[in-house]
């Protein structure tokens, strides 16, 4: 379901000595299907523009169409908004409070109001798309690991059948094959289920290996919105805005800076290596 | 003697049934031996649950040993009459700075920890000023700490423990949550500590592009110690550190792609300084 942002903007304590515009006319289009990534410093307004996704915050002025509805119309259905949209917060495992993984996961479909079965049913499935089998149904979450912990909230979600899945910083505080387990699922899901996602993450190097396009957000406006390829081209802007590239693009872009005939782009391990690889080649032959 | 030395040291989390009987007794820390010299960079690295922050928890007398021994500065962490003293000799700060941030004005915040030492206020105010500079906070002393950025506050909560004049500061995860700039701003500031005042550094950090500065590293896994050297010495290992769940810097994992297709590359490759040398020589 596609959604549309028109000049969004938010104000903090509007009014009073402490008046901040955390969004400043937001307009964003999201096509459905789209495997997307916010980044931005803290405090950049990220975390309050996916808030607004799913009708968590209310914008001061603007409008959002959700599959082409206004959902701040009167008599618009925000309940339906968020099974639709689902939001899950960093470090989600904080909000697990079931007494085991399987009871944890029901309990937000079990609040749509669906029947036993089905609610099970999707329990069971979104455990398996998160990785977790049978083994873990029964298990109390505190027993689990953090990585293990954050897959069951996820399934929570999950479970919910959302058509618009957004992961504020889903890897946080995870050892490196906790955080790549987690972001092959996500990715996995997306083509499988065809639903959006949107991961908000501080790590430009898990950015560029899994989105199609990157939205750099900067005091409260979208500062680039674009492939990743083209977004880390401007890495003097981005760190001009607490940001960078990821390590491998400074390599080829150091590179061509000593003089190298080489492709810029890369943004990925594997792209490095393509570029460097390809332009040891091209100077072997000059020399 | 180091300041940190370890032997045979383990703890015990028991889990406990209804009855409260014990139903199973995990070993988190298991017959880890170290031993940390005076001013070292240790970088301790680990997936999730490998007993990391445990043994971080013990340097810091906030658990106790089940075996083994652990001396800090000397000082047995078992023996009670020493906690006080351990718990000033190695300061700890966490992953989430909100967490550990009390005061309303940054430089309260900071003098709040030599205050409950009992300092004189004059010198409360001296060692504000001396460890607020050194993380580069000192302009924002009169800041509320809930304006600041991730990494502001983060290197606010370390001036917190520098100001107890700490000879040794553990540091878990603290640049989990921050974005890039708040992850560098806090390491420099790390690496100003250990390099200028000589502060022995334990950094925990699933960002391996933290560890390349360590003298150190530690790699643990179910408890134990099982890698154990140099930056250099441990990051040319990719496969094995893959084993154990983790990874190398991205730059470390390019040149050794780049060495397994042919190009002529040390064995291993740190820094986007290095690779970039490396490949124009």
């Amino acid at each position: 379901m596609s959604m549309k942002l028109k000049k969004v903007s938010y104000v903090y304590s509007e009014g009073d000595a402490f008046e901040k515009k955390a969004l400043d006319e937001i307009s964003l289009e999201i096509p459905d299907g789209q495997f997307i990534g916010i980044i931005g410093h803290t405090g950049s307004g990220k975390s309050t523009l996916i808030q607004h996704l799913n009708g968590l915050l209310r914008a001061t002025s603007g409008a959002i169409y959700y599959d082409g509805e206004n959902i701040y119309q009167e008599g618009y259905d925000m309940r339906t908004l968020r099974s639709k949209v689902g939001l899950v917060f960093q470090y989600p495992e904080h909000q697990l409070f079931e007494v085991d993984v399987f009871s944890d996961v029901c309990f937000g479909p079990k609040n749509l109001g669906l029947s036993k079965e089905e609610v099970e049913e999707r329990a069971k499935k979104a455990l398996t798309q998160v990785g977790l089998d049978e083994s873990y149904y029964k298990k109390s979450p505190f027993e689990l690991s953090g990585g293990q912990k954050r897959r069951v909230a996820i399934a929570g979600i999950l479970a919910m059948h959302p058509q618009v899945l957004i992961l504020d910083e889903p890897t946080a505080g995870l050892d490196p094959k906790g955080r790549d387990e987690i972001l092959d699922q996500v990715a996995l899901l997306q083509k499988e289920r065809k639903i959006t996602v949107i991961l908000v993450s501080h790590s430009m190097e898990d950015v560029a290996r899994y989105v199609d396009r990157i939205i750099v957000v900067n005091d409260g406006k979208i500062l680039f919105d674009d492939t990743p390829k083209q977004v880390f081209q401007h890495y003097k802007e981005l760190e001009s805005v607490g940001l960078a590239a990821p390590q491998v693009t400074y390599v080829v872009k150091a590179l061509k800076e000593k003089g190298w005939d080489i492709d810029t782009t890369a943004t990925t391990v594997e792209e490095a290596k393509e570029a460097i690889l390809l332009a040891i080649k091209k100077r072997e032959k000059i020399c | 003697m180091g300041i940190i030395e370890a032997a045979k040291l383990a703890f015990e989390y028991k889990k406990y049934d209804e009855n409260g009987e014990v139903e199973e007794t995990i070993r988190a820390v298991d017959g880890v031996d170290l031993d940390v010299k005076k001013g070292d960079f240790v970088a301790v690295l680990g997936h999730n649950g490998s007993g990391k922050s445990t043994l971080a928890k013990q340097i810091n007398a906030i658990l106790t040993p089940t075996d083994g021994t652990l001396y800090v500065d000397g000082m047995d962490v078992r023996d009670e009459k020493n906690i006080w003293d351990v718990r000033k000799t190695a300061g700890m700060v966490f992953q989430n700075p909100d967490n550990q941030i009390i005061g309303t004005v940054v430089e309260e915040d900071v003098g709040f920890g030599p205050e409950n030492m009992g300092i004189p206020t004059e010198e409360i105010w001296e060692r504000v000023e001396e460890s607020l500079k050194s993380v580069g906070m000192w302009e924002y002393r009169k800041n509320s700490p809930n304006k600041l950025s991730g990494g502001q506050k983060q290197r606010v909560a370390i001036a917190g423990v520098v100001a107890m004049h700490p000879k040794c500061i553990v540091l878990d995860e603290p640049t989990a949550m921050l974005d890039p700039n708040g992850r560098k701003e806090v390491i420099r500031a790390v690496r100003a500590l250990n390099q200028v005042e000589k502060v022995t550094a334990i950094l925990i950090t699933h960002y391996m592009e933290e560890v390349i500065y360590a003298d150190k590293v530690i790699v643990m896994d179910d408890g134990k110690i099982v890698m154990q050297g140099t930056p250099f010495e441990i990051f040319a290992q990719v496969d094995t550190l893959k084993k154990y769940r983790l990874d190398v810097p991205q730059v470390t994992l390019l040149a050794h792609e780049l060495r397994k297709a042919g190009v002529d590359l040390p064995e291993c490759v740190l820094s986007t300084e290095e690779l970039v040398k490396a490949l124009c020589q």
